[in-house]
């Protein structure tokens, strides 16, 4: 097939795609330069599990200096070296550094781009019956400006002076003075190019994901007979146009600020032995910009878990989804709220506490639409006829995670109690279960239950249960103690808590902490083992193995481009068919017509 | 050794790939495929889910049976006191709703474990049940509102009381400095181009307002029962004063001055005999005695809560809370900043 192929192009090459795919392509430009969504796919999400290996081995190298600190560790010297870990013993400034990089790797590599680049390729041209995205071309650019982002992120790693270590929310000054900071010097201009480079392919990818959605829907597919997923996949994408570039204006008064000497983040400081000419700017204002990206980003974080988790839930609980527009109601409500409540990060900036007030109320309202989608959830697999394959494993998982998780938002989101428990560990605990597992469970979730579309084979079952065990027994190990650290006043970023007498009690929390967090760790070996093999020499799969209701499982088992080979499927149906009474299957497929009298869309 | 080393890993390799190509022979023998769920999967991981949630409720309450007796002791200011009666009826809701939920879930994933026996029912919606999980949680959360923002207003908007105690507490990598306002009672003027080694906050030495001010380091004193008033100001990059003793906590950002109050109820002599503190103590002292270090003796403290460079875990001060003549004598005995000021 051509390789501009738009939605009319295709449309009209349709009929002629059998001579197309015979077409040999070389291998760079089908497995490099790759126009196809199918391989775009798979490009971001291999990136994906690399970034979140090497940020998972971080994580596991800090969380061994809190829980021993002092200890000497050959491993942590064999990786880092005698200048960052002189005879296995972790350097604080190499500490900030691990904390910022892990962070910066997990929001933005892994949750983000792997999440949304991966699944969002995936499916939205395979579940609205689409042949490819609008436009392949930007979508191809999306990939290799976040591999090079990617790349310039990794890069930062081996420079003398080490890496961004000002946290992943980088505030200034720390940030913009290379005196405070060795990781505020060459480190810290990296991060600010590599996160330049990652919005441009968050947008590519954004914009790209908006029109598909919107123009490229096959025959029958209306809005409201999209898949949750899809519903997700738009809504994320809308968040990330509106919010990324605000990420951009932030970076960018800060790259001014750095390295042309304006005053936007900067006044009245005096370092280095001298008082700095910058008069006016207020760290304030950085806070104010980064996080009207940075809340609207946990939403582009766990809007496209939660669509994930919708299919996936419904399908192996044999049930309709329940509630299919309350979900579509609470998506938007969590979207558009998401973005007048980023002042919950700053009650304690000396940002004025009536703004506070105002703040407080516009989050708690996010509680309301995350509780529909929870007991919607929760419904939706109650009298279901649950099949445990190991994404739905996951998949609930993240239900009970975002639970856990999302109730001691409650508690943050009030002022009044964020005053003690601020910057603690407390709000580890909470945004690690809420958003970190609650996405990475998503993730996972997405990646078994759609590797056979992917890779065109199975996962191994067995090995896929043990995965899932072993990672929710480690996650909760791992972040539900931290709670409690966070009630004792533990502050986060402290390289170690050893250091005064206040914390001394506290040194078994952390080792029971970390031990979870080294097997948890470990364990993640296995789904890599099931990952690679099984993309080799797993089973083959079927056309439709899980027996789902969606348009991607009507296309043939094989990579073509432009998806079907015929004409694109028409839908007469909503995604939910599961357990019709009636019918003599469990579950009817989108392209089933519906027979005389039968109501779509759950009317019944 | 090390070809040791390398023949050991090659013959894991070879033998690992014996062994997978045998479960690959193996498998293709096999009827039914690997992947495919059997009831049996079903049934085993619907239970292992049952058995998950209690081992999950278990650890929960063995967390709390252990751990929360190290949590910070009863707030020892008035407005901590506020925040510890909020905190604790938010808690009580968030920790039943965190059991009830969780419980439903898992028994759901528990009893309707696949079996190719029975069928789901078919339940799109039901716009009574989802009334009624929108409004239930609005107005829980309409409750959570009104009393955060009330005690919020009270605590961040206090009248402000006669006999105030104005503070500054200064913040620069890596340490405090608190200065006292002195006999007028104002703190003196700032410029932050006027630091020197001998003036190390910064005061403007043309303000007289500033010649009675007090500085103190590593550890400031402040009177039980009265108001502090907290003026914060940083020299370099973003630090926090926090107090967690006092619910207290305020950024101190360069190019502004941030405020907080509080009024301290009880004395650092009295916090010591405190059965709480004095629980937490031993728990201390014991885990020090293991590492062979000194025992110590309860203090309040005022930590730096914002990432702030390479010794952030390390930018602490004492606070001790006197009785009114204490303070007195304390106060007394401090250097006025004067003689530095006419340098």
């Amino acid at each position: 097939m051509a390789t501009t192929n738009t939605g009319l192009e295709t449309e009209h090459l349709a009929h002629h795609s059998h001579v197309h795919d015979e077409h040999e392509e070389s291998f760079v430009s089908k497995y490099i330069f790759s126009m196809d969504h199918k391989v775009i796919s798979r490009q971001f999400l291999i990136t994906a599990v690399v970034m979140a290996v090497i940020a998972m081995t971080m994580s596991v190298i800090f969380r061994m200096q809190l829980a021993w600190p002092g200890e000497k560790f050959a491993f942590v010297n064999a990786l880092l070296g005698d200048k960052w870990a002189k005879d296995g013993i972790l350097d604080p400034n190499m500490y900030l550094a691990l904390v910022t990089i892990h962070g910066t790797i997990m929001v933005f590599f892994v949750l983000t781009g792997g999440l949304s680049g991966t699944f969002s390729n995936l499916l939205i041209p395979y579940q609205i019956g689409a042949r490819d995205m609008a436009s392949g071309f930007l979508n191809m650019l999306s990939y290799w400006f976040f591999f090079v982002s990617a790349v310039i992120m990794l890069a930062s790693c081996f420079i003398s002076d080490g890496p961004a270590s000002a946290g992943w929310t980088i505030y200034p000054p720390l940030s913009a003075l290379p005196e405070s900071i060795p990781g505020s010097k060459l480190g810290m201009t990296l991060w600010l190019i590599s996160m330049t480079i990652f919005v441009v392919s968050s947008l590519l990818g954004s914009l790209n994901y908006i029109i598909t959605v919107v123009n490229m829907r096959t025959k029958g597919m209306t809005m409201t007979r999209l898949p949750l997923s899809i519903w997700a996949f738009l809504i994320t994408a809308i968040l990330g146009v509106l919010s990324f570039p605000v990420l951009v204006s932030c970076v960018l008064l800060l790259i001014m600020d750095r390295s042309f000497n304006t005053s936007f983040y900067l006044s009245d400081i005096y370092i280095g032995g001298r008082p700095l000419d910058n008069v006016g700017g207020s760290p304030v204002l950085f806070e104010h910009l980064f996080w009207f990206l940075g809340h609207p980003e946990v939403y582009i974080v766990l809007l496209p878990a939660l669509g994930i988790a919708s299919e996936v839930i419904s399908t192996n609980s044999r049930k309709t989804i329940f509630g299919y527009r309350a979900m579509i109601g609470s998506m938007l409500a969590i979207g558009f709220l998401s973005f007048i409540v980023w002042g919950h990060h700053m009650f304690m900036t000396g940002m004025n506490p009536f703004l506070g007030s105002v703040f407080v109320f516009t989050t708690l309202l996010i509680a309301i639409p995350s509780a529909v989608k929870a007991f919607n959830y929760i419904t939706t697999i109650w009298k279901g006829n649950i099949q445990y394959t190991p994404a739905m494993l996951f998949a609930i998982g993240l239900v009970s995670s975002f639970i856990t998780g999302g109730v001691t938002g409650i508690i943050l989101a009030d002022s009044t109690l964020d005053i003690n428990v601020h910057d603690t560990y407390f709000v580890i605990a909470h945004f690690h279960i809420v958003m970190g597992l609650s996405a990475i469970f998503g993730m996972f979730a997405g990646v078994y239950h759609w590797f056979p579309k992917m890779f065109l084979r199975m996962m191994n079952k067995k090995l896929g249960y043990l995965h899932f065990w072993l990672t929710i027994i480690c996650a909760y190990g791992v972040f539900f103690p931290m709670h409690f650290l966070g009630l004792a006043g533990v502050p986060r970023r402290y390289y170690t808590n050893s250091n005064f007498p206040m914390f001394d009690n506290l040194v078994d929390i952390n080792e029971v902490v970390t031990v979870f967090a080294i097997i948890g760790a470990l364990a993640q070996g296995i789904f890599l083992f099931n990952f690679f093999y099984s993309m080799f020499r797993g089973e083959k799969a079927p056309q439709n193995p899980w027996k789902a209701n969606t348009l991607e499982w009507t296309t043939p088992m094989a990579h073509i481009h432009g998806n079907w080979p015929g004409e694109l499927p028409t839908v007469h149906r909503w995604a939910y068919d599961y357990s019709k009474p009636g019918k003599d299957k469990d579950y009817v497929p989108q392209t089933v017509p519906l027979e005389e009298g039968e109501h779509d869309g759950g009317e019944h | 050794m090390n070809f040791l080393v390398l023949l050991a890993i090659v013959l894991l390799i070879i033998a690992g790939h014996q062994l997978l190509k045998i479960i690959e022979l193996s498998r293709s023998l096999k009827k039914t495929k690997e992947w495919q769920v059997s009831d049996s999967d079903n049934d085993f991981m619907g239970k292992t889910m049952l058995v998950f949630m209690v081992f999950f409720f278990a650890f929960f309450f063995w967390q709390v049976n252990r751990w929360i007796d190290r949590s910070l002791p009863p707030a020892a200011s008035e407005q901590g006191v506020k925040i510890d009666a909020l905190w604790d009826a938010n808690m009580y809701l968030i920790t039943f709703v965190f059991l009830v939920t969780n419980f439903v879930l898992f028994f759901f994933a528990y009893k309707y474990r696949g079996n190719s026996k029975r069928e789901a029912v078919y339940y799109p919606h039901n716009n009574k049940l989802e009334m009624l999980w929108t409004v239930v949680p609005a107005v829980a959360l309409a409750f959570i509102i009104i009393f955060g923002l009330k005690y919020w207003n009270e605590i961040m908007t206090p009248a402000e009381e006669a006999d105030r105690v104005t503070i500054e507490l200064y913040a620069k990598q890596f340490d405090w400095t608190a200065r006292y306002a002195g006999k007028d009672g104002k703190l003196g003027e700032t410029d932050f181009r006027q630091i020197s080694g001998s003036n190390s906050v910064g005061m403007d030495t043309s303000d007289v307002a500033g010649f009675d001010d007090i500085l103190v380091k590593n550890e400031f004193h402040i009177p039980v029962g009265r108001e502090i008033e907290f003026h914060m100001r940083s020299r370099d990059v973003i630090h926090s004063a926090y107090m967690p003793h006092f619910r207290a906590q305020m950024n101190c950002v360069p190019g502004m001055v941030t405020f907080f109050k509080f009024k301290p109820t009880k004395t650092t002599a009295e916090m010591r005999k405190d059965p709480y503190v004095i629980q937490l103590m031993e728990g201390i002292n014991k885990q020090r005695e293991k590492e062979g270090k000194e025992p110590v003796e309860f203090d309040y403290v005022l930590l730096c809560n914002k990432i702030c460079g390479a010794s952030h875990y390390n930018m602490q001060m004492n606070i001790v809370v006197d009785t009114e003549a204490g303070y007195k004598t304390w106060l007394a005995k401090q250097k006025v900043v004067k003689k530095v000021a006419k340098k």
